[in-house]
C-alpha cells in the first residue's frame, strides 16, 4: 500500500480533499461556511477524475498532424465529465446561494440551528 | 425499429421542452400544458408498456446514433415502461387533487412556476427509469434534487425554507457520494453505459485486486441513494419537508421523488454490479438492519406526533425501510415484493396526503389531531379516503398494503438467516401501524355535538372526488389484481438482466 500511496499521491489528496468537504457540509453550523464545504467536497470529485484521466507523456485527442499511435492519446472523456459536473455544482451552489439570502433576510442569522430553535418557538 | 421504442426518449424531451414553454406561459396555460403533458406521457409509457408486453423483450434506444460503448443509451423493459406510466398516472391525480389548495398557498403570480418545476421533476424521474448510462442518471438526479427543493419552497414560509435547505444538504451529501462512486466505478471499468459495466465488473471479478475499490463504490452509491430516499438513520430532513411545504408537493415528494431513486438502485443492483455480487456482499445486510430499524423507529416517531400531515411523513420512513428490508432479504422474490411495495406506497402515501388536506380543510385549516374530530363527517370523501388508505397501510385483505405485507411474508420464508426478524419486525410494524392509523381514523369518525366548521359536499370539490375515486380504485386494482401485477414485476425482472 505504501509505495502505491506515493505514486497516487494525486488521488489521495482528492479523497482527503472530498473527506473535508463532507465533514464540512454535514457538520458546521454556519450556512455559508456548508456551502464552502460542498465546493470543497465537489471539487475533491473533480481532482480525482482529473487525476485518473491524465497519463504522464499523452496529450489530449486533438488531431492536427494526422492521427498517431492509440498510445498517444488520453481519453477525453473525464474531462468532459468533469465539465458536466462543474455545471451541475454551479447550478445547486447557487441554489443553495439564493436560500441562504432568503433565511438570512427572514431571520438575519446564518445559524442554521439557531434558525429552527426560532421556528419552533414561532410554532408555525 | 418499430415506432414505438422512439416514445420513451420521446417523452423525455417533451417533458424537458413543456417545462421550458411554460416559463413564459399564464398560469392557466401552464397547468393546461402539464395536464396535456402528463396525459400524453401516460398514453406514451402505457404504449411502450404494451409493446414489450407483446414482444416479451425489452428494447434499446440509441441516441444520436452512436453505437454502445461510446454512446448514450435509453433502454426499456416491462419494468420501466410499467413504473413510468404509474408514475405519470400519481403524479397527475396529485397534482389534480392538491390544485385547490395551491392557490391558496402559493403566491398568485408564481402558479406557472411550480408547473415548470413539475415538468423538469417528470422529466428527471422518467430519465432515471430509463437511462442505461451511469453519468445521465448523475445529472439527472441532480435535477430532480433541485426540482424538488423548489416543490418545497413554491410555498414561501421559514418552515418550507429551512426544511428546503435541510433537504438540499442532505441530498448534496447523497449526490457528492454517488459522484465519487461512478468515478470510481469508471475508473475501475473504463465504461459509462450500464451493460458495458456489468461486463467488465463480471470479468474483472475474479481478481482479488478489485475487491476493495469495488467495495467501495458499491456502499458509496448505496448510501447516497439511500440518504436521497430518506432510509432511516438519514430521515431528518423529511418531516419537515413533507409536512409544511403545499399538499401536492408533499404527495408527489414521498410517493414518486423518493421512488425514483430506489428504482435506479434496483437498476443498479441488476444492471450495473450485477446481482451475485450484490448478494454475496455484505452490504444488503446492512440496508436489511437498516430497513428493519425503519419500519419500527418511523413507526413510533409518527404514534408521537400530534399533526396529521406530519404523522404521514414519518409514516413515509417506515414504509421506505419495508423496500429497504425487501432488497435485504437478497432474494428475487424479495426484490418483487419490494417493488410491488413500491407501487403501494406510492399509490396510497397521495391518497393519504390528498384526503388530508380536504380533512383540515373543514377543520379551520388547523392540522392538529383534536382539531379533526368528527371531520370525516364534515367532508365526507375525504374521510372515505383517508379510510381506505389508512386500511391498505395497516394492511388489510382487498387493499394494496395487505398484498405487498403478505409478498414480504412469503419472501421471508425462502430465506431462513432473515425469517425470523423479519417475521417479528413486519408484526411489530403492522401493529404500530394500525395505532396512529386506526386512531387517526376513529378520531375523525367520533360524532361532535355542534361544529363551528362548515362541512363541504362532493358537490363542492367535484375534482377532488373525483380523484380520491381514482386513487380509491388504483388501490384496489393493486390489492384485488395482484397477481397480474406481480406477474408483470417479474417478468420485467427477468428482462432486467
Amino acid at each position: 500500500m505504501g509505495p502505491n500511496l506515493l505514486t497516487n499521491y494525486g488521488e489521495a489528496v482528492s479523497m482527503i480533499l472530498f473527506c473535508i468537504g463532507f465533514a464540512n457540509l454535514l457538520l458546521q453550523k454556519n450556512l455559508i461556511k456548508k456551502i464552502i464545504g460542498l465546493n470543497i467536497m465537489d471539487s475533491g470529485t473533480y481532482l480525482f477524475l482529473a487525476e485518473k484521466g491524465y497519463i504522464e507523456g499523452r496529450v489530449a485527442p486533438i488531431v492536427v498532424d494526422g492521427i498517431q499511435d492509440v498510445n498517444a492519446y488520453i481519453n477525453p472523456i473525464p474531462s468532459g465529465l468533469v465539465l458536466t459536473g462543474i455545471v451541475v455544482s454551479v447550478s445547486v451552489t447557487a441554489l443553495m446561494l439564493s436560500l441562504t439570502v432568503r433565511l438570512y433576510r427572514r431571520y438575519h442569522t446564518l445559524n442554521l440551528d439557531e434558525i429552527s430553535m426560532r421556528l419552533k418557538k414561532e410554532g408555525l | 425499429m418499430d415506432m414505438v421504442c422512439n416514445f420513451p426518449a420521446v417523452s423525455i424531451l417533451l417533458c424537458l421542452f413543456a417545462g421550458i414553454i411554460s416559463s413564459g406561459l399564464k398560469q392557466k396555460a401552464a397547468r393546461m400544458l402539464n395536464t396535456v403533458l402528463l396525459l400524453v406521457v401516460i398514453t406514451l409509457s402505457a404504449t411502450a408498456f404494451v409493446y414489450t408486453l407483446a414482444t416479451g423483450s425489452s428494447f434499446v434506444y440509441v441516441m444520436g446514433k452512436f453505437p454502445a460503448p461510446w454512446g448514450n443509451e435509453i433502454r426499456a423493459g416491462m419494468l420501466e415502461t410499467f413504473m413510468a406510466t404509474a408514475f405519470g398516472i400519481i403524479m397527475l391525480l396529485s397534482l389534480l387533487g392538491g390544485e385547490k389548495k395551491l392557490h391558496d398557498e402559493v403566491e398568485e403570480g408564481k402558479i406557472f412556476l411550480y408547473y415548470v418545476l413539475n415538468d423538469l421533476l417528470l422529466s428527471s424521474l422518467l430519465a432515471l427509469v430509463y437511462t442505461n448510462d451511469l453519468f445521465t442518471a448523475y445529472v439527472f438526479i441532480e435535477i430532480n434534487t433541485i426540482a424538488a427543493c423548489g416543490l418545497i419552497m413554491i410555498r414561501q414560509n421559514g418552515r418550507t425554507i429551512e426544511a428546503a435547505v435541510r433537504y438540499m444538504i442532505m441530498s448534496l451529501l447523497g449526490s457528492g457520494m454517488i459522484l465519487l462512486s461512478i468515478c470510481l466505478l469508471y475508473d475501475i471499468t473504463g465504461h459509462l453505459l450500464m451493460s458495458n459495466i456489468k461486463e467488465t465488473i463480471e470479468a474483472i471479478s475474479h481478481y482479488d485486486t478489485y475487491n476493495v475499490p469495488l467495495m467501495v463504490a458499491i456502499s458509496l452509491i448505496c448510501v447516497g441513494l439511500a440518504i436521497k430516499s430518506a432510509l432511516f438513520p438519514f430521515h431528518s430532513w423529511l418531516p419537515d419537508a413533507y409536512g409544511y411545504s403545499t399538499v401536492s408537493s408533499a404527495a408527489i415528494l414521498s410517493s414518486l421523488v423518493s421512488k425514483g431513486y430506489i428504482f435506479l438502485l434496483i437498476k443498479i443492483f441488476y444492471r450495473v454490479i450485477g446481482v451475485e455480487i450484490i448478494r454475496n456482499s455484505k452490504i444488503i445486510n446492512v440496508l436489511f438492519i437498516f430497513g428493519l430499524a425503519g419500519m419500527i423507529f418511523g413507526s413510533l416517531s409518527a404514534i408521537k406526533e400530534a399533526d396529521i400531515r406530519r404523522m404521514i411523513a414519518f409514516s413515509s420512513v417506515a414504509q421506505i425501510g419495508y423496500i429497504y428490508m425487501g432488497f435485504g432479504l437478497g432474494t428475487e422474490v424479495g426484490m418483487i415484493a419490494s417493488i410491488f411495495h413500491i407501487l403501494t406506497h406510492a399509490a396510497t402515501k397521495s391518497l393519504l396526503f390528498i384526503s388530508a388536506i380536504g380533512l383540515t380543510e373543514v377543520s379551520g385549516g388547523s392540522r392538529h389531531f383534536n382539531e379533526a374530530t368528527g371531520s370525516g363527517f364534515r367532508n365526507k370523501i375525504a374521510g372515505i379516503g383517508f379510510t381506505i388508505g389508512s386500511l391498505s397501510m395497516v394492511g388489510l385483505p382487498a387493499f394494496a398494503g395487505f398484498i405487498s405485507k403478505i409478498l414480504f411474508a412469503q419472501a421471508a420464508l425462502r430465506n431462513p438467516h432473515k425469517m425470523l426478524s423479519v417475521l417479528i419486525v413486519l408484526g411489530i410494524s403492522t401493529i404500530l401501524n394500525a395505532i396512529y392509523f386506526l386512531k387517526t381514523v376513529i378520531r375523525i369518525y367520533t360524532p361532535v355535538e355542534s361544529s363551528i366548521y362548515k362541512p363541504l359536499t362532493m358537490k363542492d370539490q367535484k375534482l377532488y372526488s373525483v380523484v380520491i375515486i381514482l386513487f380509491v380504485i388504483i388501490n384496489f386494482f393493486l390489492g384485488l389484481m395482484s397477481s397480474m401485477v406481480t406477474e408483470w414485476i417479474t417478468r420485467g425482472l427477468a428482462m432486467f438482466s
